[in-house]
């Protein structure tokens, strides 16, 4: 019964894909509307015309035909901006499938995070945040959104804290009875781990 | 009823991807070294009231708090 759905998807969304370009390839929509514009000063010529929230916002960047030289990385937290618009040479993000680099000219891609340390490289320097989840949005214009949970840098973080809390964790998972027990401290064992490894590695 | 992708075990227990989020977040604030860590729980700790209305009138309303109060 679901592989009948998702074939149906399937076909559904290639034959979208033909007619719909990725969203940084479009030309970006125009901020101000110029027929709305004349019939306003027509009307009202003493008064602007009101802004529209399209007008605040900055044109999102087209997609160079040649590769930019640096990756631009917006890294977002629920509290706190940690880096707006910042131009690196590269990220290591801690991808589900695998620590992945991102460069400059990286294919758009949509990644989730998982417990991991997210390292950004700009010249010589390199900062390391531990990012507890969250995900990753690259675009085809070499810019890269960055969102996370929780993220600190490495030297917030207490190495006993990290170890007693790991375990615990293992202890619950072997008392745990119902799924939801043991999935909670199988988070608990992974998380825990990822930040051992981080503290260690 | 086959599933065709591998779920991740949090969601096979019933758990949604926001409450495995929070989790995550939680156990990583709960790691952190002291002034960071008094911070971070201040930072993340909610109050509100929640009251049920019938026959258009609010009923008592409810305190959920980190914090018990007496």
């Amino acid at each position: 019964m679901l592989r009948r759905a998702s074939m149906l998807l399937a076909c559904r969304s290639i034959l979208a894909a033909r007619a719909r370009p990725f969203s940084t390839d479009l030309p970006a929509a125009p901020s101000a509307d110029a027929t709305f514009t004349e019939a306003w000063t027509k009307v009202i010529p003493n008064m602007d015309p009101p802004k529209t929230p399209l007008s605040f916002m900055q044109p999102r960047p087209p997609t160079p035909s040649s590769i930019p030289s640096k990756l631009t990385v917006n890294f977002v937290l629920p509290y706190a901006s940690e880096l707006a618009t910042k131009e690196v040479d590269m990220v290591i993000v801690p991808a589900t499938t695998g620590q992945m680099g991102v460069l400059p000219g990286h294919v758009a891609t949509i990644a989730e995070l998982k417990p991991g340390v997210l390292s950004v490289h700009e010249g010589s320097e390199m900062t390391k945040y531990f990012v507890s989840s969250g995900f990753v949005f690259i675009h085809a214009n070499s810019f890269a959104d960055i969102i996370a949970v929780e993220a600190v840098p490495l030297d917030r973080l207490d190495v006993n804290l990290v170890q007693k809390g790991l375990a615990e964790f293992t202890s619950k998972l072997s008392s745990a009875t119902t799924d939801l027990e043991k999935a909670e401290a199988q988070i608990g064992i992974d998380v825990h781990s990822a930040l051992n490894s981080a503290l260690t590695g | 009823m086959a599933s065709n992708a591998a779920v991740p075990f949090w969601r096979a227990a019933g758990m949604t991807y926001i409450t495995y989020s929070n989790i995550c977040a939680n156990l990583v604030r709960n790691c952190l070294k002291e002034p960071y860590k008094t911070e971070a729980l201040s930072r993340e700790k909610v109050h509100f009231s929640i009251s049920k209305w019938t026959d258009g009138k609010p009923e008592k309303p409810t305190i959920r708090s980190d914090s018990p109060e007496e």
